[in-house]
């Protein structure tokens, strides 16, 4: 375990190198003078020598490059041109409202997607089967920003049940009340997320419960079911508990995946639910062609992608050992 | 009664290739199924709700929905096909040359890919549409950027069974170089494959596209683009809904309709799974093997 550990990280080295080269080729990709652009058209000669000097536009591609890279390592990645502030210190500050939402929505998905995708293979050709499947279908088709907007204008607007934008307390906040005693905090600070967290999940419950069906199909055919079945457990418990474990493991890996599109959507869900997070961030800053900003967090939502891959393999080495022999 | 051909017994298939089919039909007799002028308003019908005149009603300018609709599936189909075109493309050529050549050539080119999965999907597209300004190519090539990463994994895959085939052997011998054995032999039998994945991504991309316009960084208006229809509908929700619902279901049949047609596809392309699928279909629950 130890060894693929380490053989695991080694390679988010090159992947890393791989994204930041990326991430600064952006830059170059920009028509013309990048200094000029970013200024806009009224700005005068002097401002915009003034800010190629403080990009470093003047130095060749490949100084520029050494230098972005070795003040990424120094936890630099340069200040935001319109706010005037540190990027790393204005992505931190907006970090925790995304990662809330996207994790949020990951704990939907996947409870909805593996309870739906288990029903529908236990009965597998029954309505609840093509209702599922229908639903599957219907889910990988609607657009994030659509279904959140339909949500919103039902449960928020038509019916005023639950706040239609904004975000209560911080989740870590609203648990540490709890402890004190205090339900409020995190009863309010869970009608704001929930029908966030419901649109941005919609997508990945349907692709997981897909999935589960699919494996779990499988799984039910395999002599280790046979066996449970014919000593005279009870079939619920068969299911849940012999065929599930089973059949989530390939879901495990697709859950690595999702999480990246998981913050894709996140950039939608954040717009039109106005949620203060690293998606709105984005929409702002490329509205206002902040680009040592945008370059920051397209950086960021990478490497949390990495991050959170690595996880999952680590844990589907652990979760199934004959992962780490090849 | 004799048994239709698989393709006909498909239903994903059939659903999806209708879809599909009045759509793309839609898109380009545009002029002729349009039933007013795409630009013209009229602010002495705004905000009409469904009526004989305008079969969807009209936006905030008095323009008809339902022609808005029919030129906007002009826009979104024809950057979904661009893209997607141009995705396959270059990941194909990728995969054929990773697959088959294998050694450092593989590791560098499947790195490089790997580093492309690696940005959320989205995120790269807004940043380099950023970067480069709307129009209809830089769209299209955001989506190129961020889409070609899945055909070269997959024809990489397919080239490495296939290069060892003995037919592929055979060509070897007879003398035939790479580019032949990649072009000839090795390629047309990894078409089912992208056939698939570029029907999943057509849909992929009209997504991709109204997420973008939905944003504001699609084609600028007056383009009657879904996305942004839905967009600035949204500011319009308590006088008329049905400019944000009607675009979004717009998109969603689109996709829908791709989607199915992927679906459709993959069962018949891939005869593995079409017996899978006619086993689940004679005996419900079945448990052999």
């Amino acid at each position: 375990m130890l060894s693929y550990t380490l053989r695991r990280l080694l390679l988010l080295i090159p992947m890393g190198i791989g994204i930041v080269v990326v991430t600064f080729g952006l830059m170059l990709l920009v028509p013309g003078d990048p200094a000029a652009v970013l200024l806009g058209q009224e700005a005068s000669a002097e401002a915009v020598a003034s800010l190629r000097r403080s990009l470093g536009l003047d130095n060749p591609w490949y100084v520029q490059l050494w230098d972005y890279f070795t003040g990424l390592l120094r936890g630099d990645m340069g200040v935001s041109i319109f706010q005037n502030q540190a990027v790393s210190a204005i992505i931190w500050s907006r970090l925790g409202a995304t990662i809330e939402l996207a994790v949020a929505a990951l704990v939907v998905a996947t409870v909805i997607g593996v309870a739906l995708g288990v029903l529908a293979a236990m009965r597998q050709g029954s309505w609840i089967d093509t209702g599922a499947m229908l639903f599957a279908q219907l889910g990988v088709s609607m657009p994030v920003y659509w279904l959140g907007l339909l949500l919103m204008l039902f449960f928020a607007v038509q019916l005023g049940w639950l706040p239609s934008i904004g975000r209560g307390a911080p989740l870590t906040e609203a648990f540490a009340d709890l402890f004190r005693g205090n339900v409020a905090t995190l009863q309010h600070a869970l009608t704001y997320l929930l029908l966030p967290a419901l649109a941005l999940a919609a997508n990945s419950a349907a692709v997981i419960s897909r999935l589960v069906r699919a494996s779990m199909l499988e799984v039910l055919r395999e002599d280790f079911v046979r066996t449970a079945r014919a000593k005279g457990l009870r079939p619920p418990r068969v299911v849940w508990r012999h065929a599930l474990r089973n059949a989530l493991l390939p879901v495990l890996s697709v859950v690595g995946v999702r999480f990246g599109t998981l913050l894709g959507g996140a950039v939608l869900t954040e717009t039109i639910f106005a949620w203060p997070g690293l998606g709105q961030l984005t929409i702002a800053a490329i509205s206002q062609r902040d680009l040592p900003l945008i370059q920051g967090l397209v950086l960021t939502f990478a490497l949390l992608f990495a991050l959170v891959n690595l996880v999952v393999d680590l844990l589907y080495a652990v979760v199934d050992p004959r992962i780490r022999l090849d | 009664m004799r048994r239709l051909p698989p393709a006909l017994r498909n239903t994903s298939l059939i659903v999806g290739a209708v879809i599909v089919l009045v759509i793309v039909g839609l898109a380009i007799f545009a002029p002729l199924a349009a039933t007013h002028d795409v630009a013209a308003m009229n602010m002495r019908a705004r905000f009409q709700g469904p009526s004989a005149e305008h079969w969807l009603g009209t936006d905030n300018f008095g323009r008809d929905l339902w022609s808005r609709m029919v030129w906007g599936a002009r826009v979104s189909l024809g950057i979904a096909l661009i893209s997607t075109l141009g995705a396959a493309l270059i990941g194909t050529v990728v995969g054929l040359v990773a697959g088959y050549f294998g050694g450092w050539v593989d590791q560098i080119l499947m790195r490089i890919t790997d580093v492309f999965l690696g940005f959320p999907a989205i995120v790269l597209a807004l940043a380099i549409v950023a970067v480069l300004g709307p129009g209809v190519m830089n769209v299209a090539l955001a989506l190129v950027v961020v889409f070609w990463t899945e055909y070269a994994r997959v024809v990489r895959a397919t080239t490495l069974v296939l290069r060892e085939q003995a037919y592929v052997q055979a060509a070897r011998a007879m003398g035939a170089g790479p580019l032949r054995i990649l072009f000839r032999e090795i390629l047309p039998n990894s078409l089912g494959p992208i056939i698939v994945l570029a029907s999943l991504g057509l849909g992929t991309a009209v997504i991709a596209e109204s997420a973008l316009a939905f944003l504001g960084f699609g084609l600028p208006p007056p383009a009657p683009t879904w996305g942004w229809t839905l967009s600035y509908g949204t500011g319009f929700m308590r006088q008329a809904p049905w400019l944000s619902i009607v675009s979004g279901a717009a998109i969603m049949l689109t996709v829908l309709g791709f989607n199915l047609l992927g679906d459709g596809l993959r069962d018949v392309l891939d005869p593995r799974q079409l017996t899978r699928a006619a086993g689940k279909g004679k005996t419900p629950g079945a448990q052999t093997p």
